[in-house]
């Protein structure tokens, strides 16, 4: 990663334009051309420094609904675990973390009534206990990492 | 916001990402079928309504060298954590910023906020911060660290 690979995703956190060519609008602010970004922000998603590009969407305003829970994945189960939750299209994003409850995840469905469906199989196929995590306010919601 | 039919297919297809040709709305059009025109005004329409959070890049935080990610938890007293979680949502570091459940008598928080460091010395400057300004209201807490990605595709919507 460069100096201009830092710099497009510092720009890119920040929007990107909706017009006919808009890799070339973005591309201009950086001093690239079209081109150049498009192969630039392909390059960056082959190596994982970017997990994704494009239209990040609000499930709740889209009609669907959002839920993130958490497991208590006994160690020695926790890859068998994890393999039966990724495996379901409504997860989202999954994360191991060093607690207690290790294995956190967010569900995001079309349907609010699929959230209860997944979790009930979740719970079944797991033998866990998948403790609910839903949002009750939402006081800001913006990430932005420096590159 | 209602949904349209074609806002649907628009989510769907791009819901791996936007193309990565010159020019992309004409890409999805051409997919779906409809104008160029047609997709942007959707687009366009759908990121007032705030349908769509905005259109970008989500960086992989270990890739920038971000390893610290904390999920910190506070347990607040009932009547202060919404005053508590506005504020603490205002701090530059925090990404994001909820009022959860608790389950007692395992999991005593209801106040989330993701702080994000490249050390560990960064992150707990910043959770020094969020307690001074919870001060006697916080009654306890705790720091969750991601330590690996397990998943992360974001939402997907069936056809």
């Amino acid at each position: 990663m460069d100096d201009m690979d830092r710099r497009i995703i510092n720009r890119l956190q920040q929007g990107f334009p909706v017009c006919d060519s808009p890799y070339e609008q973005a591309a201009r602010e950086l001093g690239l051309s079209g081109e150049e970004l498009i192969e630039r922000i392909g390059g960056l998603l082959t190596a994982g420094v970017l997990s994704r590009f494009g239209p990040l969407y609000h499930a709740e305003r889209m009609g669907g609904a959002l839920m993130l829970v958490a497991l208590q994945v006994p160690e020695q189960r926790f890859s068998e675990v994890a393999g039966i939750v990724n495996a379901f299209p409504e997860v989202a994003h999954n994360y191991r973390r060093n607690h207690r409850f290790n294995m956190w995840f967010v569900l995001a469905t079309e349907q609010c009534s699929r959230i209860p469906e997944v979790i009930d199989s979740i719970e079944k196929d797991t033998g866990l206990k998948v403790y609910r995590m839903p949002k009750i306010e939402e006081y800001y919601v913006g990430l932005k990492l420096e590159a | 916001m209602e949904i349209t039919d074609l806002d649907r297919k628009i989510i769907q297809a791009t819901q791996a990402g936007l193309p990565l040709t010159r020019h992309p709305y004409r890409t999805i059009a051409a997919q779906l079928g409809v104008s160029a025109e047609r997709v942007m005004q959707r687009m366009t329409a759908m990121l007032e309504a705030g349908v769509i959070r905005r259109i970008g890049a989500v960086p992989n935080h270990y890739r920038l060298g971000y390893h610290y990610n904390g999920m910190t938890v506070w347990d607040v007293e009932d009547v202060q954590v919404n005053g508590m979680g506005e504020r603490i949502g205002k701090l530059s570091f925090v990404s994001h910023c909820y009022q959860r459940p608790r389950h007692l008598p395992e999991w005593p928080y209801n106040l989330f906020a993701m702080v994000h460091g490249r050390t560990e010395a960064e992150v707990a400057v910043q959770i020094q911060q969020i307690a001074s300004l919870l001060g006697e209201h916080s009654r306890g807490h705790e720091v969750l660290y991601s330590s690996r990605i397990l998943k992360k595709t974001g939402l997907r919507i069936e056809k």
